[in-house]
């Protein structure tokens, strides 16, 4: 009750920025309302068949897919982030980048390429025959193990990126503490450095696992039913769109159980580090059987997520290569390009706006608002593609009827653009949001005393602080908009067509050699942003 | 009102500061020229397809472009558009996703949809957009001509315009014809453990389900259906041609494909040693082989209809057929269409007369099932 008249009070004070906050967070509320809204005309007959039959291994599919790749990708993503920003090791320069390439593969991509090169038919199998005369040792790659592999090669990236930004401001800070108290090297590692950077590795792994929530194309291709799979055969099998909804709303629910751990991991932490000078002690010179494990874990990683599946991509590529490249094709090159550039500075600026406004009114309400704008990551592409879709052609529907020509608002980018912030703020906003943290009020004090405040101190003072966590929402917005699928086919205009269309196209019908090219520009475009990134902050 | 004006100023350095602080200027310049690119007319020519040797055509007759929303794949139907412009000049604009999303998209549009056409795959698909109520009636003397009834909407709100057929491929290495005779036999004891399926999850598989409920009933479809679960060799596989695959490397002996699959396994590999098996043949009560179609509709809100229904009846005309069913080694919708050589060799077959509008009613009674029977 007490909860309500606050709120009640923050509501009667509601100033430009509330309405900001509100503003960001209404397509998505409008999207999820629409999920919900499906429980107006239940869809009995459908939803007690999924009950039965469906529902239950789905969702303990599910339960199992997002723990074990959060479980993987925390691990991977920390480890190999705790390398290359801590200690020193041969060919360190090189992974620090490289190790975020494979996410630049779409994560069907790279699954499929995967199954090609490990199914009981592909190469390593068949050459496992040839030599041994038998592949019946061999792992079979269509199974739980196989899905968790093929997505957390996808996924870690991300928990990479985020983890490396707080390694790089403040491990070896920390390490110098644990130095001064007496630990070792080890202890300091988990007694200071990962609890430190858990923020990070908590926002790192909330991504991967909606992210994982709302995959379709990876799953499929092993045929490990989860709920988006149970999604899509409600809809497009059992021809019902509400028992669809109904059953995305049983999604939502995890959303909603992994945001409240999330809240919980940090709620009585506080976290703040003065401004991250240049470190005294030099990387962690790690000696000799350690340099060469760490070699050979990031060469593990990096052969298996990236050089494997590109390989499999060249190969099929490199027999078509000259047919295909025509002008037509660099159109769709210059077309995801300039889209993910557009939408990266776009969604970049809103999230940092919409971070900096929630922390400056750190209310009950603007906390909600926040969490609902993040919500679009988890859902379904295509449920969130209909879910924003069906609103703007209701809008332009008014505007027609009053007599303005329509479409205005169908086929233009600024509803591709406005639809990829639903999608993408949780992807731009949970780095920022991290570092975000660290800036302690005695900061803005301090500031303030010197006489700079308001929009000057963000621009001035807060703004250096995040630099970091900005330069990786925006790479993760940039090649995450590459990737995208959806939203872009649903919203493009006539003759618009990006890289992922493109793959889509040809893979859909099994034209897997064709899409191999498209698939290898979206990764060297890919490769852009990301050297970019680590050029800019591996140079500190 | 006068209270956003000066929230907004302050806002205008601190964007400048952000951008000089990632110094990502020329990223903007770069995302600026190549918008500037991306949307110039002369990438346009990607769908529009005015072709320059109809100019006169075109100079004779100019006439409003065709939209047309379509699931079946650009490689697929651009060609054909292509053809209808050359021919016509009629331009058409087109864009393509997945069917389920065209549907909605048509309906959230309502009388403003900009789009004329739905071109879409799967009888089951079609009979749900019918049933969503996009459609108008075609009402046209030539496509009532040319394709057969059942290829056709019992309420000519949408025609079928190619043929795929799905049918049993086997290794000639292992197995011999005359072990196999129709769908139902796969359940039998001697395919134990050499049978592969591709995922239930694919149309392609519910509407030969729901096929075999219309013949059969429900029940006796489900023990069908769960003895080629019992029979299975490996798990479902997620495409047709992974199912031949696991045939070529001993896997398995038999598996259910579309034909086109194996047409385009056949280029590849000379000496493919599987080959296609007609089932439900023989017997006089034998139905024929399972088909199902790429079909079309005129949109009810369509706001050019008559060019609409000229492209349709264009779309059945034999020289758009045999390019149309054609790129995808796919049968014509009319018999008297000749097919290509390779798609020819695989021999004639008795096609299941079974009307497809009725794949609509039966399919989310095959999902649903398969769901029963543990088909993955």
């Amino acid at each position: 009750m007490l909860n309500l008249l606050n709120l009640g009070k923050q509501l009667r004070k509601i100033g430009v920025w509330q309405v900001f906050l509100v503003v960001m967070a209404l397509p998505t509320l409008l999207a999820l309302l629409g999920v919900l809204s499906s429980f107006l005309h239940p869809d009995i007959e459908s939803l007690s068949h999924l009950a039965q039959y469906v529902l239950p291994q789905t969702i303990k599919n599910t339960i199992f897919l997002v723990v074990g790749v959060g479980v993987v990708t925390t691990t991977l993503g920390v480890s190999l982030a705790w390398l290359t920003a801590v200690c020193d090791f041969p060919l360190r320069k090189f992974f620090v980048w490289a190790l975020i390439l494979p996410m630049a593969i779409p994560g069907y991509v790279m699954a499929f390429a995967l199954v090609g090169l490990f199914e009981y038919t592909g190469p390593v199998q068949h050459f496992l025959r040839e030599t041994f005369g038998s592949s019946s040792a061999f792992p079979d790659i269509y199974s739980y193990g196989g899905v968790v592999m093929a997505l957390s090669l996808a996924l870690y990236p991300y928990t990479y990126l985020m983890v490396r930004n707080a390694f790089q401001t403040q491990g070896l800070r920390s390490l110098e503490v644990g130095q001064s108290l007496g630990l070792s090297i080890r202890e300091s590692f988990w007694r200071i450095c990962l609890p430190m950077a858990r923020p990070w590795i908590v926002g790192g792994t909330l991504l991967v696992m909606m992210e994982t929530l709302s995959d379709f194309g990876t799953v499929a291709i092993f045929n490990y039913d989860t709920l988006t799979s149970a999604i899509y055969k409600t809809w497009f099998g059992l021809y019902s769109l509400p028992a669809a909804l109904q059953v995305a709303s049983v999604l939502l629910i995890f959303v909603v159980v992994i945001t409240l751990l999330e809240r919980r991991s940090r709620a009585s932490q506080r976290f703040s580090q003065t401004r991250s000078a240049k470190s005294v002690a030099g990387r962690i010179r790690l000696s000799g059987v350690d340099r060469w494990l760490a070699l050979l874990v990031c060469v593990l990683v990096f052969s298996l997520a990236f050089v494997m599946p590109v390989m499999r991509l060249l190969y099929w590529a490199v027999p078509n290569m000259n047919a295909d490249i025509t002008s037509q094709f660099l159109g769709y090159v210059a077309g995801s390009t300039s889209l993910s550039l557009i939408a990266m500075l776009m969604i970049a600026g809103l999230a940092l706006l919409m971070a900096f406004t929630a922390r400056t009114y750190n209310s009950p309400f603007a906390k909600i608002v926040v969490r609902i704008s993040t919500m679009g990551y988890a859902l379904p592409g295509t449920v969130l593609a209909v879910g924003l879709f069906v609103p703007v052609a209701a809008i332009d529907n008014v505007l027609g009827a009053m007599g303005l020509s329509t479409p205005l608002l169908q086929g233009t980018m600024v509803v591709m653009l406005l639809a990829y912030s639903v999608r993408f703020m949780a992807v731009a906003f949970t780095p920022l949001e991290s570092n975000l943290l660290r800036i302690t009020p005695s900061i803005d004090a301090a500031s303030r005393s010197l006489g700079v405040s308001g929009i000057k101190m963000l621009a001035k003072v807060h703004l250096p602080m995040v630099k970091g966590g900005l330069l990786t929402a925006m790479v993760l917005v940039f090649v995450d908009v590459m990737k995208e699928l959806p939203i872009t086919l649903m919203t493009r205009p006539f003759g618009f067509n990006t890289l992922a269309v493109r793959i889509f196209e040809l893979s859909s019908e099994g034209l897997w050699e064709r899409a191999a090219l498209p698939a290898l520009a979206i990764v060297l475009v890919g490769l852009i942003p990301a050297f970019i990134l680590i050029r800019k902050s591996d140079a500190r | 009102m006068t209270s956003l004006i000066p929230s907004i100023k302050p806002v205008m350095p601190f964007m400048a500061v952000l951008l000089r602080l990632l110094s990502v200027r020329l990223l903007v310049a770069s995302a600026l020229i190549s918008l500037i690119i991306a949307c110039s007319p002369s990438s346009e020519p990607v769908s529009d397809l005015a072709l320059n040797d109809s100019a006169e055509i075109n100079d004779a007759e100019p006439s409003e472009a065709i939209v047309v929303y379509s699931s079946r794949n650009e490689h697929l139907i651009q060609p054909v558009f292509a053809l209808f412009t050359e021919q016509t000049g009629i331009e058409v604009k087109y864009t393509t996703d997945k069917a389920g999303v065209l549907i909605e998209r048509i309906k959230a549009e309502g009388k403003n949809t900009p789009a004329d056409v739905l071109i879409t795959v799967d009888a089951g698909t079609l009979g749900y957009a019918a049933q969503q109520g996009i459609f108008q009636t075609l009402d046209s003397a030539i496509v009532a001509e040319r394709v057969p009834a059942y290829l056709r909407d019992d309420s000519d709100y949408w025609t079928g315009l190619s043929l795929r057929a799905r049918t049993i491929v086997y290794s000639t290495e292992r197995v011999k014809p005359e072990q196999l005779s129709s769908y139902q036999n796969l359940g039998a004891d001697q395919w134990q453990g050499r049978v592969c399926l591709r995922t239930s999850k694919k149309v392609y598989n519910q509407s030969l389900v729901a096929m075999l409920i219309a013949e059969q009933g429900e029940t006796k479809a489900e023990s069908i259906v769960s003895s080629w679960v019992a029979n299975l060799a490996i798990p479902p596989t997620s495409n047709d041609t992974k199912v031949m695959d696991a045939i070529l490397v001993g896997q398995c002996d038999v598996g259910i494909i579309n034909t086109y699959y194996f047409g385009r396994l056949q280029t590849k590999i000379a000496d493919l040693p599987l080959a296609l098996f007609w089932p439900n043949q023989t017997a006089e009560a034998d139905s024929g082989v399972h088909v199902n179609v790429a079909g079309v509709g005129i949109l009810k809100h369509s706001k050019n209809a008559a060019q609409a229904k000229r492209l349709v009846e264009w779309l059945v005309s034999d020289s758009a057929q045999a390019l149309f069913a054609g790129v995808n080694k796919e049968y014509p919708i009319n018999d008297s269409v000749e097919v290509n050589p390779q798609v020819a060799s695989w021999g004639h077959f008795k096609q299941n007369p079974l009307p497809l509008s009725q794949a609509y009613v039966l399919q989310p009674a095959a999902v649903k099932l398969m769901d029963r029977a543990g088909y993955k």
